[in-house]
């Protein structure tokens, strides 16, 4: 089963992300990169099917130069290898435009399953895959608290309100996983250094097909027009235990029809 | 307080390789997330996490440098990024790695024949099995040439006879690499396992310091092993003296993960705690002990990045080894007393890493060569003159 599996490289997640005000982007330049942890699940999934039923593992990434590091990251916990988006071209492209491309590159490779993270940890958008699956022609199965492959079946556990549904579909198929599908392995040491040994493929936006009207600023239809902190809290409510102070926290949950 | 930021005030970041910083995060993140929540109730009880060796080796921190035998082969400074970020942790937590690393792994690979290499390093590297390195004994610490223990060829066997003291690891070794002099006055090494009768090991107790640490008394008493587990490569003290410049290698930059450890907690903590209507923090006093801290954290990863340049160039002396093992756990216990003293009363309690660092560090200042000795290897160096009395 060959797999591909879309990843994001985010800032650190001790980096405390700033805004350009200019652009309103996320300032991305010497920040220290990571793989998005959400993206870690989606390659750990992708790793576990694998394992146990052979295939391989292409990790697909859209980022400037350094986004290098997140990459190896991901061939390091055991991807067997990656494409890399990467062109000035790409830089500004709303989730459309990333979407198309990311489905330009992974039309390339013979894929059965594309697996992505929910969101990114850095902006959140959650628009990406659905947009890409749809790109790509094949169903989308999200929002996946587990994942398993028999055959030419995929079923997923998708995250309800109230609990889940069971979703199934034949392959190919892309899936979106939640946080709490899996715990990410930790990189080795052997995998960190074997890493480096791993192709790497680098595509352009001409090696895409895709020009201005598609990518980039000029083909985003999606504008950000401002950029602001969230209202602050209100102040809590403070219960002083004077006797009484159980009763009054019952009271209080009751009232939200909590308990 | 917030989650570790990492210390690097001057830019050191570009001067690590993509692959040495991925090597540092992956340790960083286990450390966090792995052991971090164990190690003050490990502390409390004097009790190390051995649940976490197998987890250590199947990061492959083990015998990290090595090439072959499943080890995995990085350079000095990745391996010494490990280091920093184990002892970020606790003292205790890098001492095992050192220990398991470059004290019984190293002297293996380094002196031993390839039947002990095949039969102990692979092992050694996944942790399935734990070593512990057999120098130091009661009466011999600062210096181990007088030691005591004999091994003496007895038929097909050597004998071995003696007290090590101060052994990391030491009752959970499943091997000891033992330090013992023969007949002809020469020091040679010798791997004992676990089990060979006449040969048992205590805990010590009562332990202020490296708590989270086993340190135990090794007792070879007419310990009869076989002739091949001689390290047949080695004779002489330049043998567990080869061992110990590994070692110190980690710890010059082990202790910089410790200080930087007591650095954020501090920073973060004077810019947190209120006095005077304002944060601490805006005291001039606290500014400059914090910048005190800052300045030699910056000197001391310096000190240990190049001596780690050196060493993969095959140019690093033990002298210059012995200089940053000096002065990195100087500024590191320094720095943690400094951290201690901004923290105030929260500075004493286990609530805080602080106080575990501090008390850690008196151990490290003393182990694998006291401050005072490596001054004096520094001083011979570069007078030409012996001050030891050797």
């Amino acid at each position: 089963m060959n797999i591909v599996v879309c990843a994001k490289v985010v800032p650190l997640s001790s980096v405390t992300i700033q805004i350009d005000p200019a652009t309103k982007r996320m300032v991305r330049k010497d920040v220290s990169q990571e793989l998005d942890p959400q993206a870690a699940k989606a390659v750990e999934e992708a790793l576990r099917l694998t394992e146990k039923q052979g295939g391989s593992v292409t990790v697909v990434v859209m980022g400037g130069d350094d986004a290098t590091i997140g990459i190896r990251g991901a061939l390091a916990m055991g991807a067997t290898a990656a494409i890399h988006l990467s062109d000035p071209a790409l830089a500004g492209s709303d989730a459309l435009g990333t979407a198309k491309a990311l489905a330009a590159a992974i039309r390339k490779e013979p894929f059965d399953l594309v697996i992505c993270a929910t969101e990114s940890s850095d902006s959140y958008t959650g628009l990406v895959p659905g947009q890409l699956a749809q790109l790509l022609g094949v169903p989308p199965l999200t929002f996946a608290t587990s994942l398993t492959v028999e055959g030419r079946t995929v079923t997923i556990k998708r995250q309800s309100e109230g609990g889940y549904d069971v979703v199934t579909s034949e392959l190919p198929v892309l899936v979106t996983v939640t946080t709490g599908i899996n715990e990410p392995r930790y990189p080795t040491l052997k995998g960190i250094m074997g890493a480096k040994k791993k192709e790497i493929r680098k595509y352009t936006a001409a090696d895409l097909g895709l020009g201005p009207a598609e990518i980039g600023e000029s083909g985003a239809r999606e504008k950000v027009l401002t950029v602001g902190r969230p209202p602050a809290r209100p102040a809590g409510t403070v219960i002083k235990d004077e006797g009484q102070g159980g009763k009054q926290i019952a009271d209080f949950l009751a009232n939200l029809k909590l308990i | 307080m917030e989650k570790f930021r990492g210390v690097d005030y001057y830019g050191i970041e570009d001067l690590l390789s993509e692959e040495e910083r991925m090597v540092r995060d992956a340790i960083r993140d286990w450390v966090e997330v792995e052991f971090l929540p164990l190690v003050t109730q490990h502390h409390r009880a004097g009790t190390f996490p051995v649940e976490l060796i197998p987890k250590l080796g199947e990061l492959g921190v083990f015998g990290a440098t090595l090439k072959g035998y499943g080890c995995a082969g990085l350079n000095s400074v990745a391996y010494g990024l490990i280091m920093q970020e184990l002892e970020r942790g606790d003292s205790g937590l890098r001492s095992c790695a050192s220990v398991q690393s470059g004290l019984v792994m190293y002297p293996i690979y380094a002196y031993g024949s390839e039947a002990q290499k095949e039969a102990w390093l692979p092992r050694l590297a996944r942790g399935e099995k734990v070593g512990c390195f057999g120098l130091t004994e009661p009466d011999h610490g600062s210096d181990p040439g007088g030691m005591k223990t004999r091994a003496r060829r007895r038929g097909d066997a050597y004998v071995l006879s003696g007290t090590k003291l101060w052994i990391t690891n030491g009752s959970i070794a499943d091997v000891a690499v033992v330090w013992a002099k023969e007949d002809d006055g020469e020091i040679y090494g010798y791997l004992v396992e676990k089990g060979t009768p006449g040969y048992s090991t205590l805990d010590i107790s009562g332990k202020f310091s490296m708590r989270a640490s086993i340190t135990s008394e090794l007792s070879l008493q007419d310990c009869q092993i076989p002739l091949e587990n001689k390290l047949p490569d080695v004779k002489g003290l330049k043998g567990p003296l080869g061992c110990l410049a590994q070692a110190r290698y980690g710890i010059a930059w082990g202790a910089v993960g410790a200080a930087m450890a007591c650095y954020d907690w501090a920073l973060q903590y004077a810019q947190q705690r209120i006095q005077f209507g304002k944060p601490i923090a805006s005291f001039q006093l606290v500014q400059q002990k914090l910048v005190w801290m800052i300045t030699e954290i910056t000197k001391a990863q310096l000190l240990a990045l190049q001596l780690g340049r050196l060493k993969d160039q095959g140019r690093a002396r033990p002298q210059q080894v012995s200089m940053a093992k000096m002065n990195n756990v100087h500024i590191a216990l320094e720095t943690a007393r400094m951290a201690r003293d901004i923290m105030g009363a929260a500075g004493i309690v286990d609530e805080h890493p602080v106080i575990r660092h501090m008390i850690n560090l008196e151990t490290v200042k003393t182990y694998e060569g006291t401050h005072d000795i490596h001054t004096l290897i520094i001083g011979r160096d570069i007078t030409g003159t012996d001050a030891f009395g050797v």
